[in-house]
């Protein structure tokens, strides 16, 4: 059988959404950035919000997202994209506005303006990248890396007398009135992924219909270069270590907490 | 004819400016001594006048991201601060420069370092003429010495800041911000619809139309070369800006020995010495600079072909724009500096016995 007679449009299961440019992406094979990138714009073209969508891309490994994004894109200073978001919101109320943060970015440097802008209820999707590191700078300790993990800034092991504890950000500003939904998936697997895309088209969805508050899905992701593991490795490490710290499942839903643990 | 009279302080008129220059938002944080500008605002509830958004954020960082998103979208944004806070939204000036974005803010400097104090100072000048923040850039700085210019420069801002998709500073200080003045208010001029924002700046961030190119905002180039390529291009902006937006007040210099140069409060305080100069029978004049980037080098360079014996830089610093005085004059006359600072302002006395002393006697 030729080419042409297998890629016939009524043969078509799954193609890639026109939302993606062609750009090869710039992360390292196996991480949980380019099909995280992938699910959310599945998510609006399948939601039908590309004309009205504006993205803000961080500082990090995906700092080039408005290269692979196919939308108007605005890059913000490393941990600002809250505020950034916020500004372009309070102009533009009536497009859809999200950011996109790893956890350096979003719960280090962007705490302040990350718990604001969630306490403020801004209607905007933040989507939070977990991976427990920080990925682009070279594999250095993040808030988020877990108790006795080790990175470049903790070679032995994060020793929490010495440099503190991780912090659950998510969990923290899922107490806050102005987020109306909070959840926390995974990308590693065809289920978590579907899992994971249910949770944004809701973030998504929240917004559109103009719920009030602020939607936040975080994504608990691999580095596997970070944590020099393989990208097997990596996806077992974190089932094995990080999901029992950063339990997965929604935590607020329409305004209201689940499940209080 | 005639617009509308009103007894206002300095702060105030920025504010009021703002919503008749039809901003589209203003993002800010309280800081002594410009806290008038958002509570101004606030009181006014332009929500309701004109649509345009004031919002109270976080922190300075935070009100100038705000600014950067929505100036990246297309929309007319304002904020202010004093010192402290300026310094903090340094960086996201100089990622406004980088992604060239419109902008006005105001400064209505404190005395520093540091916390400092709350009297006026024109310490400021430095981080506002050679970049402020990290990397080669420059932004435009308008200079008012009075509460009507505090007004008319907000207006004149934005125009200038869309021209170039630029931030405009108007770099005021605590004398003039808190200080009332009569001041006749420009006509309103009604905020862009959002239509009008997507036609006239198709650069700006507004949702990507199908088929067409998306935009992004951006000062990021991980190329080397094309990074240079985009500071060249902001270079050749700058001194574009250096030949056409000049803007300076020459007030007796048609026949001055002696000028001095000054800006702002200090401008008013060294008109006045000139007086006290003229009556003692030397023959002083002042040029009163508008723009502080761009500087009015060309303008001095002409007083001191016309024979020029001396200059005084008068400013309330340690020495700072008098810099840029010596750079513009070339050694062609003498140049000295006399400023108090930390918040002391100096009298007009003090401002001519410096002339008579580093320059004329000395
Ligand atoms: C003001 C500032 N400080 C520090 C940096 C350096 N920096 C770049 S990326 C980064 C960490 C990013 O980590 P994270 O947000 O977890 O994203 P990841 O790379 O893991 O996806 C840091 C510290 C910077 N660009 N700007
Ligand atoms: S360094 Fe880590 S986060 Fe960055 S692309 Fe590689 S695997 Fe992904």
């Amino acid at each position: 059988m030729s080419f042409e007679e297998i890629v016939k449009p009524e043969n078509l299961v799954y193609k890639k959404t026109e939302l993606l440019t062609d750009k090869p992406l710039s992360y390292c094979p196996g991480c949980g950035h380019g099909t995280a990138h992938r699910v959310i714009m599945e998510v609006i073209e399948e939601l039908g919000l590309e004309e009205d969508t504006i993205g803000v891309a961080p500082v990090g490994c995906s700092v080039l997202a408005y290269e692979f994004m196919n939308i108007d894109m605005t890059q913000a200073a490393h941990g600002r994209a809250p505020a950034v978001a916020t500004g372009i919101k309070r102009v533009w109320p009536d497009k859809i506005v999200f950011t996109y943060q790893g956890d350096g970015d979003l719960a280090a440097i962007g705490t302040s303006e990350t718990i604001h802008a969630c306490n403020r209820g801004e209607n905007i999707v933040i989507i939070f990248i977990n991976n427990g590191i920080y990925g682009m700078t070279g594999g250095q300790m993040a808030p988020t890396t877990l108790p006795g993990m080790k990175s470049s800034t903790s070679p032995y092991g994060r020793d929490t007398h010495l440099m503190g504890n991780p912090l659950k950000i998510t969990e923290l500003v899922a107490q806050l009135p102005g987020t109306y939904f909070v959840s926390r998936q995974a990308v590693h697997t065809p289920a978590a992924v579907r899992r994971a895309k249910k949770a944004i088209k809701k973030a998504f969805e929240n917004q559109r219909d103009k719920k009030p508050g602020l939607s936040f899905v975080e994504i608990v992701s691999n580095c596997n270069s970070g944590w020099k593991m393989t990208p097997n490795d990596a996806n077992k490490w974190m089932e094995e270590n990080m999901f029992p710290f950063y339990p997965l499942g929604d935590i607020k839903v329409d305004g209201n907490l689940i499940n209080a643990k | 004819m005639m617009g509308e009279l009103r007894l206002m302080k300095g702060n105030e008129a920025l504010a009021e400016a703002a919503i008749r220059a039809g901003a589209d938002a203003y993002f800010g944080y309280p800081i002594t001594p410009q806290s008038e500008v958002i509570e101004y605002l606030m009181a006014e509830k332009p929500w309701e006048r004109t649509g345009m958004v004031v919002l109270q954020a976080e922190s300075e960082v935070a009100a100038i991201n705000m600014v950067y998103g929505a100036a990246g979208a297309g929309k007319k944004v304002m904020t202010t601060s004093s010192s402290p806070g300026i310094s903090l939204k340094q960086e996201g000036l100089s990622y406004i420069a980088g992604a060239e974005l419109p902008c006005v803010y105001a400064n209505v400097v404190r005395g520093g370092p540091g916390l400092g104090t709350i009297q006026p100072s024109q310490a400021d000048y430095f981080q506002s003429v050679k970049g402020g923040g990290h990397g080669d850039y420059r932004q435009i700085v308008l200079a008012p010495a009075s509460v009507q210019e505090m007004a008319d420069f907000v207006k004149l801002g934005f125009d200038l800041a869309f021209k170039y998709r630029i931030a405009v500073l108007i770099l005021s200080d605590g004398i003039i911000g808190q200080m009332m003045e009569k001041v006749e208010l420009f006509d309103p001029i009604p905020r862009l619809t959002d239509q009008e924002v997507i036609e006239r700046y198709p650069w700006a961030t507004t949702g990507k139309k199908k088929g067409t190119q998306r935009r992004i905002i951006t000062s990021l180039d991980l190329e080397a070369h094309e990074m240079e390529k985009h500071n060249k291009h902001l270079q050749e902006k700058y001194r574009l800006i250096e030949q056409n937006e000049v803007r300076y007040e020459a007030i007796q210099c048609e026949d001055a020995e002696y000028i001095f140069v000054a800006y702002g409060s200090s401008a008013r305080i060294a008109q006045k010495a000139v007086q006290l100069a003229r009556k003692k029978g030397i023959r002083a004049g002042l040029v009163r600079l508008i723009t502080l980037f761009p500087f009015p080098s060309k303008a001095l360079q002409e007083y001191c072909k016309k024979g020029v014996k001396g200059w005084l830089a008068v400013e309330m610093s340690a020495g700072q724009m008098v810099e840029d005085v010596m750079l513009a004059v070339k050694g062609c006359a003498k140049v000295e500096h006399f400023g108090r600072f930390g918040g002391v302002v100096h009298t007009p006395e003090e401002v001519l016995q410096a002339m008579e002393e580093k320059i004329i006697g000395g």
